[in-house]
């Protein structure tokens, strides 16, 4: 078999299947070429109709608010609409701080201590996603046995820092990227 | 599609067609004329009952998408305005909402006479794959559509079960943000719900001709689950099965046509009635009926990856059913041991429904929890009930089926569909060496 390889290859005069004309390299150089450039174009034709799905410019625009917390009181918390969920602005009362810093090496699901959560010196200020990391309901403030949420879905338990204590989610309550722009108003997103 | 066209043209012009397009001999071998088994029960009627309500859904939903505003500050009032003031728009819209539930009813019946009779095992195995994919088809769209009106429960069901698909690791929330088109359920998302809930019927009515197809090339499966032997075995569609299904059809739309005009709310949720609002959750989250089983797999596990693992194998286990069956006899009327296992499966289903309507932690029995924890959760409560029904539903498929199909002696099964009475054990002599004792 080798030898007729060979001499396909090298007599161009050589006749039947594997004449000059039908060089089976060349033939299987376009027919790759052809299913390469036909995979190629559909799959740059699929990216734009799939990525097309993806967050808008004008969606992403809208991503980052600025905040003004003299609004709340102490022990209060506001809510508000941030990239279309629920903001949690809670304003922490000492006692409220303590309780979470005393848990900060409790036996905890998603460990991470309070002082992660907050901004240095800005401890009374907690800045929370108000969405449980269960399945995205919206946790009640102040319910559950650590005083930090309760989710009314599926059972979810927070404590004062939002760290997920009891329940099926299975992380703490999202931290948004934000930060003060002065004392009293913070930037989010 | 399968065997001898019987299709004679009479006229000129039917002559001239059929040399071009032999449309009209397809429509009379594949409905008129088609050979199907002469001892179908009614039970077999729910194939024409799912055809007429797919049908329905075309052309209601159609309706309703002429007056329908797919935007979050309008989609809610223009449903309300569909049902106060467009002319007969309270018919066609509650025509279309319980149209889901009747469809899923007639399919959850068609599903189960398919379990009980044995349609899904050789040759049939495609034909049960593609109702299957079918069956998936439907809850995609059942689900897209029900977060169309845009209350309450659509929306926040909407964030539960694109949710589910975050719990995925690593690509989970890049997945989600894609699905939502933006960081929460918000107009992207309803906007491409909408276009989607509009195109799947559409797919769904192909996958159903593939369906048709798979069916006629072995045809129809029947109560005695024994092949068609000859021509004496079957009548002609029409009109025998024809006036057969159109009785069926006839009672089905009375109990439908019940719903739509005396109690169209009954199935729904009233929270649904309240505007859609991303800063509240409602006290109690629950999908539509037909997904309650689902739901309550989901909840029955403590791990958010796991519940969502299992809730989709709850379906996808289906798709291999033709091979964990490893029963020869395709009839339980021939199999009483499977029978009982099959009946607390319907059983498990029910509680299953049961469950998932109900909030997780709530006791069973009486109005206080038995104060014993068995691991994460009182043992008197749902959350125990689901997770005891979740484990018969998988083991009903995964173990129950492979193992008694090997174990069981099945009764004696008839030769053919004209066979007389060798399917009673007390008519047949004991020993009677006529009887196939078809064992495994």
């Amino acid at each position: 078999m080798a030898d007729t390889v060979v001499g396909a290859t090298s007599d161009p005069h050589a006749s039947g299947p594997h004449a000059s004309g039908d060089d089976p390299s060349r033939r299987d150089f376009i027919n790759i070429a052809a299913i390469a450039a036909t995979v190629g174009a559909v799959g740059g034709l699929a990216w734009p109709l799939i990525d097309q799905m993806n967050p808008a410019g004008d969606t992403l625009a809208l991503a980052s608010i600025e905040f003004d917390l003299t609004k709340v009181e102490p022990g209060q918390q506001v809510v508000v609409k941030w990239r279309g969920k629920p903001l949690f602005v809670r304003h922490r009362t000492p006692a409220q701080i303590a309780a979470a810093v005393k848990d900060d090496h409790a036996d905890l699901r998603d460990p991470q201590t309070d002082a992660e959560r907050t901004k240095p010196g800005k401890a009374e200020w907690l800045i929370l996603v108000g969405t449980c990391t269960h399945l995205g309901c919206v946790p009640t403030v102040g319910g559950g046995e650590y005083g930090g949420w309760f989710c009314p879905c599926h059972g979810s338990v927070y404590d004062t820092s939002g760290r997920i204590r009891k329940g099926p989610a299975p992380k703490n309550l999202e931290v948004p990227t934000y930060s003060f722009l002065s004392d009293t108003k913070i930037k989010v997103g | 599609m399968s065997g001898h066209s019987t299709y004679e043209p009479k006229t000129g012009f039917e002559r001239w067609l059929d040399t071009r397009l032999p449309i009209i001999r397809f429509m009379n071998d594949t409905a008129l004329d088609f050979p199907t088994p002469k001892n179908l029960n009614y039970w077999w009627t729910f194939g024409g009952i799912l055809a007429l309500m797919l049908g329905i859904q075309i052309v209601t939903g159609i309706v309703l998408a002429m007056h329908y505003v797919p935007h979050v500050d309008y989609a809610f009032n223009s449903v309300e305005r569909i049902r106060r003031d467009v002319n007969y728009g309270w018919l066609i819209q509650f025509m279309h909402a319980n149209g889901a539930s009747m469809f899923f009813l007639a399919v959850y019946v068609h599903i189960f006479r398919n379990l009980y009779y044995g349609s899904y095992k050789a040759p049939r195995e495609v034909l049960w794959i593609l109702g299957c994919v079918i069956y998936l088809l439907m809850i995609i769209t059942a689900f897209m559509g029900y977060v169309l009106p845009w209350g309450q429960m659509s929306f926040h069901g909407a964030v539960v079960i694109t949710n589910l698909i975050g719990a995925l690791p690593v690509v989970g929330k890049s997945i989600t943000t894609w699905l939502w088109g933006g960081f929460a359920v918000d107009d992207p998302t309803l906007n491409r719900f909408f276009s989607l809930h509009y195109l799947m019927p559409f797919v769904i009515a192909g996958v159903v001709i593939l369906h048709i197809w798979a069916l006629h090339v072995p045809g129809n499966n029947n109560p005695k689950g024994v092949d068609v032997k000859s021509k004496a075995d079957t009548v002609p569609f029409h009109p025998y099965y024809t006036v057969k299904d159109g009785f069926a059809i006839c009672v089905f739309l009375l109990m439908y046509a019940t719903f739509v005009f005396y109690m169209p709310d009954v199935l729904g949720d009233a929270i649904n009635y309240v505007k859609a609002n991303p800063l509240v959750t409602p006290q109690h989250i629950v999908p539509e009926w037909y997904l309650l089983p689902f739901y309550a797999i989901l909840r029955a596990v403590p791990n958010k990856l796991m519940g969502v693992i299992l809730m989709f194998a709850a379906i996808a286990v289906l798709f291999i059913l033709p091979w964990l069956d490893t029963s020869k006899v395709r009839s339980m009327r021939y199999r009483p041991t499977a029978r009982l296992y099959l009946g607390i499966f319907f059983l498990a289903c029910l509680v299953l429904g049961f469950c998932g309507a109900n909030p997780p932690d709530q006791p069973i029995l009486g109005h206080e929890p038995s104060g014993f924890m068995l691991l994460d959760a009182d043992i008197n409560s749902i959350v125990w009930l689901s997770r005891i029904g979740a484990l018969y539903y998988f083991a009903y498929f995964l173990l129950v089926m492979p193992i008694l199909g090997l174990t069981e002696t099945p009764l004696p099964v008839p030769e053919g569909i004209s066979e007389p009475v060798l399917s009673h054990p007390a008519a047949a002599p004991t020993g009677a060496a006529a009887a196939p004792e078809k064992r495994g």
